[in-house]
């Protein structure tokens, strides 16, 4: 067990406690970045390109889930809706190439774009608390769909939109003959938004959007203006979702109003719980799950000779997530750090060390 | 005569709506949880009942059947806060709110396993005959939805009125602990609930299948039943009731009214604006919270 012994603010907040740290996550880069030519070793040919999608799928799911997570897992607020930004950044920025523009800039702003309006739907919503702001945003989801029906000119309407041949830095961005690009992209928004992220949870924002998950009246008490924070969280948590709808919209290659319809923002919400709610890792984590979940299962129906049973997956998602929320409430990640904690005091760890402590609720009603 | 039509078709989906509602209502008030999966819940209770009833499963007497689904439904609920349920004793709303979405999800997937994908029919009696009142046309089954909508709710609000059961279940939303101390069996009394409203989803299964055709989404119109909830304010079992009769008024009128397209929206749109002027619903039962 190392120690950090911390003599200025400044190791209190640096992005990494120390070396090994360090090196562990550059090690990380390196090998992702290397990730193509390692499958191309590997598998070799058309699996490799299979297995890269498939990585792209995972990265792309986590922008998004790092979308909510910041709302969710940092701020507390939980958002049923985040399909609808989803669908607005996908729809806004096949509309920007329309314009003209280059794909990096539509896709940027695409992002703020749909932040703006994020920060903007957030203002009404911030008089919401728990159930009341779930269901709100449940709503949002189910009327960005039927927005996308009607606003047809821009979107399609129900027969949608196919995404635009695009050159990204002189390359042709096609997803089955490029599979490689479309990865580096992916991998590139996903590291560029985790940094964002990171660096935005050791700004006193990032530290005000904890203070307000952990109790709104004592942020209020501690000079934290409650309102402007929600909505700032509010705004940032829809421009990463906007950037990851845009992505997976693209990577589909065709989407209409059922590509993003409210199921895929419960989706995500389960996803980032099952990673670990609150932990950067946790987006990245539940995002593998999800995107490796229906093949697992297809190979699983498969291995006992059965045909495949329809809504199956649906079904297994949901009683993993029942899983989770009663054993282990802090998702894989947390798992993770358990397990941790118990090597790094081995003899010494004890079986009660992260009991839940029992809790009662108390109602906000007055009848 | 077309609007009366209109208005008296809508107060027939309304009722359902409303009985769903009064499901999340009950649940709430009793557990202080909101209970996503009670869309499932109904659709599960209507799956019971075809599965009693109709020939090609038991084939059993409609009424004879009536009241086994009810029960039925009602271990089922007592069992899942048993086994599910209790453990989130004291955990947050939200947990709550995330467990019961995907124990929608694994119900779907049970009745998508057990009965079947295609939309199917309850073998009733309600479905025989139409009331004629001059030009109005009623079916059976919306007349049976409507009265039997009003005792439910009245019998509902009178229990929590007047009965102890019903006191001792907001005492232990109100305060768990504090419950407690006056002797109150909190868990008892929250899976009381939760068989509770398993009966009432039953109800409303049976009356939605009477009306039309059950599949394994027809869960979802526990979303519209929501709205209907919020727009009552969680937490008055007569604002639920009103909240459903409003959400399924507005319906039929949108889609008479409005162009294509813009008349799904309207109970959402309605929804958001309600949220958006009242946090808690046109009969808030909340106040600024104190520390």
């Amino acid at each position: 067990m190392r120690f950090h012994f911390k003599t200025s603010y400044d190791h209190d907040i640096r992005l990494f406690p120390d070396w090994w740290k360090f090196s562990l996550y550059a090690t990380l880069v390196l090998v992702m970045l290397a990730l193509p030519w390692i499958f191309q070793g590997v598998f070799g040919g058309r699996t490799a390109g299979f297995y890269l999608g498939e990585m792209t799928n995972v990265l792309i799911w986590a922008v998004a889930g790092l979308g909510l997570m910041l709302l969710t897992g940092t701020t507390g607020q939980v958002s049923l809706g985040h399909s609808a930004f989803m669908a607005l950044g996908c729809f806004l920025c096949v509309n920007f190439l329309d314009a003209g523009m280059p794909f990096l800039l539509a896709f940027v702003l695409a992002g703020i774009v749909t932040g703006l309006v994020g920060a903007v739907i957030a203002v009404p919503a911030l008089k919401l608390h728990g159930v009341y702001l779930s269901i709100f945003t449940l709503a949002l989801a189910i009327l960005a769909d039927d927005l996308v029906v009607i606003l047809e000119h821009w979107t399609g309407g129900v027969n949608g939109r196919m995404a635009p041949d695009f050159t990204l830095f002189g390359a042709s961005m096609n997803r089955w003959a490029n599979p490689q690009g479309w990865y580096f992209l992916a991998l590139g928004t996903a590291i560029a938004v985790t940094l964002l992220y990171r660096n935005l949870l050791r700004s006193p924002l990032g530290r005000a959007f904890a203070a307000v998950r952990d109790s709104e009246i004592s942020a209020q008490a501690m000079g934290i203006d409650v309102a402007r924070t929600k909505t700032l969280a509010f705004g940032l948590s829809c421009a990463f979702a906007g950037l990851g709808g845009a992505l997976m919209g693209f990577f589909a290659g065709a989407f209409n109003n059922e590509t993003f319809n409210f199921l895929i923002s419960i989706q995500l919400l389960m996803m980032i719980i099952i990673g670990g709610l609150g932990f950067i890792h946790g987006a990245f984590l539940g995002a593998a799950v999800i995107a490796f979940l229906p093949q697992a299962l297809s190979m699983a129906t498969d291995f006992m000779g059965s045909a495949s049973i329809p809504g199956l997956e649906v079904g297994v998602f949901g009683a993993i997530l029942i899983a989770f929320i009663l054993f282990e409430p802090m998702g894989l990640y947390g798992r993770w750090l358990k397990l941790r904690v118990w090597l790094e005091l081995f003899p010494f760890a004890r079986r009660d060390m992260f009991r839940r402590q029992k809790s009662y609720l108390k109602t906000e009603r007055l009848r | 005569m077309e609007v009366l039509q209109l208005l008296l078709s809508g107060l027939a989906n309304g009722c359902v709506y409303g009985l769903v509602a009064l499901g999340f209502v009950l649940i709430y008030k009793a557990t202080e949880a909101v209970n996503f999966a009670q869309g499932d819940f109904m659709m599960l209770g209507a799956y019971v009942m075809i599965g009693l009833v109709n020939p090609q499963f038991m084939g059993m007497n409609f009424w004879l059947a009536v009241p086994v689904a009810l029960l039925i439904m009602a271990a089922l609920g007592y069992l899942l806060d048993l086994t599910v349920l209790r453990h989130m004793f004291g955990q947050s709303q939200t947990a709550v709110v995330i467990l019961t979405i995907a124990l929608g999800f694994v119900i779907r997937f049970a009745a998508g396993l057990i009965w079947g994908h295609e939309p199917q029919s309850l073998h009733s009696p309600l479905r025989l005959g139409d009331v004629r009142l001059g030009d109005v046309v009623l079916s059976l089954a919306d007349i049976a939805v409507i009265v039997v909508t009003l005792l439910m709710t009245l019998a509902l609000w009178q229990f929590f009125q007047r009965t102890k059961p019903g006191l001792a279940m907001q005492a232990a939303s109100q305060n768990q602990m504090a419950a407690y101390y006056m002797g109150i069996p909190v868990k008892r009394v929250q899976g009381a609930v939760w068989a509770l409203a398993g009966v009432v989803a039953c109800v409303a299964g049976i009356l939605y299948a009477s009306k039309g055709t059950v599949d394994i989404s027809s869960g979802f119109i526990g979303i519209k039943a929501f709205a209907a909830a919020v727009i009552g304010g969680f937490g008055s079992l007569p604002g639920a009731l009103m909240g459903g009769l409003i959400v399924g008024v507005i319906e039929p009128f949108a889609a008479r009214y409005l162009p294509a397209g813009y008349s799904q929206i309207a109970p959402y749109a309605l929804l958001i604006i309600v949220l958006v002027f009242r946090p808690h619903g046109l009969f808030a039962q909340v106040r600024t919270k104190k520390v």
